[in-house]
């Protein structure tokens, strides 16, 4: 494969549940090597059910999807599809099945066939790197919200994918941990494809932001000057905000 | 929510090897289920008190959940006595207790008292992981392991889906009653559990396989049978035949 192959290749994909309106209606979507991609649309836009796409949970009614070079249709060809890239989930409630932290961030690399030392030294290797020492015998269910959206991504990076499609992984994070999310993913080296509603959020961690609409993806470069309204007391008065920090 | 108060403890019971004290449950409680005379069941009950003081549990949590065992036994007194032909030994208005009826219930407050009893000393002292992992070292097939920690993983999710139903419902002035719409709001809450019962475990199958599940069940755990443990196996293997001999040789009363 050369450098300027792209890893997902999706050509004319459309998609629709049965006896429903199309979700996706012919969209176009490349990924580069050395890409960080943002999506920025409104709930309901397909966003998510492109990453299910992509691996291959749902069916395209139509259209040509490559990935890592090669043609993919079939439930095997995505077997391969999902050593590959790791998909972090909306509900981190869906991403943890285990009883404990370890046991789930360990799961991944034990069906890649890892021995059970291999799988644990992977599971330790990917808490440290997140910060996450000490978790390893906590209940995941008596995480905290934050906590589990952490460990969703230890489970995913525990995989060692080649490229990681998030799923709203800001959405109900408090500050900190939003920022240590975001630490994360600006030292991670794979490309990725970050799902988010706070445009703030994507501007300082991807390269370029896409958007969705009428079930297709556009790049919207344009910048656009414009205000907000807030509204707080003493508004009246003549006034001035700080920057943010 | 659920708890599970007696799984973390330093009792000598906590300490031993899982396995065993699973197996040992079940040996134990079958030999139970199957006795029918008094001293071999009373035997039992004994034993199963010492086990539970052997755990070190605490008193109030054990007299609660024997409070609910009870419940139902209660039921079984309130039937089984006044069902069965034979002899009366007591009759409260026209219903006469019969008394193999009697002997019946009181076998079977026996048995389930010493069954649950020993059932608390030996397995609810460890995590609930712990058993699903103890259980595929005892080569209990993958599907039942998974099944019983799926099931326990996802009841408190559950649980927490059915508090954010009841909670939209009561913030919007719902109070049960004896009428229908108070059993149509809890028919569309149970619908309402099911469907995202059923669409929850749509996405996590999903997520297992984003994550290469290949239907097999891997565990971290490892177990050591210790000394204790193997003592502990052949005093209830002793204890079970004990209790096999005052069964099949009954001490008169």
């Amino acid at each position: 494969m050369t450098a300027a192959a792209p890893i997902i290749d999706l050509k004319g994909v459309s998609f629709g549940y049965p006896g429903g309106p199309l979700i996706l209606r012919e969209l176009d979507f490349t990924l580069l090597p050395g890409d960080r991609v943002g999506i920025i649309a409104p709930n309901g836009s397909g966003k998510t059910t492109l990453f299910h796409l992509i691996m291959g949970l749902l069916k395209p009614l139509s259209g040509r999807m490559q990935i890592f070079g090669k043609e993919v249709r079939e439930e095997k060809d995505f077997a391969g599809v999902r050593r590959r890239i790791g998909l972090l989930f909306q509900d981190a409630d869906d991403q943890l099945f285990s009883p404990t932290v370890l046991e789930d961030v360990a799961f991944g690399p034990l069906n890649l066939g890892k021995s059970k030392a291999e799988a644990l030294a992977i599971a330790r290797r990917t808490l440290d790197f997140l910060a996450l020492n000490g978790f390893e015998d906590r209940i995941t269910f008596k995480l905290s919200g934050g906590e589990k959206r952490l460990v969703s991504l230890a489970t995913v990076l525990a995989m060692e994918p080649e490229v990681l499609l998030l799923d709203e992984p800001v959405n109900g994070l408090d500050t900190r941990t939003r920022t240590r999310l975001m630490e994360i993913l600006l030292q991670l080296t794979i490309p990725f494809v970050l799902i988010s509603h706070e445009l703030d959020f994507l501007t300082a961690t991807t390269m370029t932001i896409y958007t969705m609409a009428n079930g297709r993806i556009r790049l919207d470069q344009e910048l656009t000057l414009h205000q907000h309204l807030h509204a707080h007391p003493l508004g009246a008065s003549p006034h001035e905000h700080c920057p943010p920090e | 929510m659920l708890r599970e108060p007696f799984a973390v403890g330093d009792s000598p019971l906590h300490r031993l090897d899982p396995r065993i004290r699973l197996v040992s449950a079940v040996i134990y409680s079958c030999a139970a289920a199957l006795c029918r005379e008094f001293p071999a069941l009373l035997a039992a009950l004994i034993l199963s008190m010492a086990l539970v003081a052997m755990a070190r549990l605490r008193i109030a949590e054990v007299l609660k959940r024997l409070l609910v065992v009870n419940g139902l036994v209660v039921f079984i007194w309130a039937v089984i006595p006044f069902t069965f032909p034979g002899e009366a030994l007591f009759r409260i208005g026209p219903f006469g207790a019969a008394r193999e009826g009697v002997e019946l219930a009181t076998q079977i407050t026996l048995k389930s008292n010493a069954i649950v009893l020993a059932f608390m000393a030996l397995v609810t002292t460890m995590p609930f992981s712990t058993v699903g992992h103890a259980l595929h070292r005892l080569r209990v097939p993958d599907k039942i392991v998974h099944l019983l920690l799926m099931t326990y993983r996802y009841i408190f999710v559950l649980e927490q889906e059915y508090q954010r139903l009841i909670r939209a419902a009561r913030i919007r002035g719902f109070q049960p009653g004896t009428n229908l719409h108070t059993y149509r709001t809890y028919a569309y809450l149970v619908g309402m559990l099911f469907v995202k019962a059923i669409d929850r475990a749509e996405r996590v199958r999903w997520a297992m396989l984003c994550r290469g599940f290949k239907r097999k069940f891997y565990s971290l755990h490892e177990f050591k049978a210790g000394r204790g443990s193997v003592i502990f196996l052949i005093f209830i293997s002793a204890a079970v035949l004990g209790i096999a001999a005052l069964e099949l040789r009954p001490v008169p009363w």
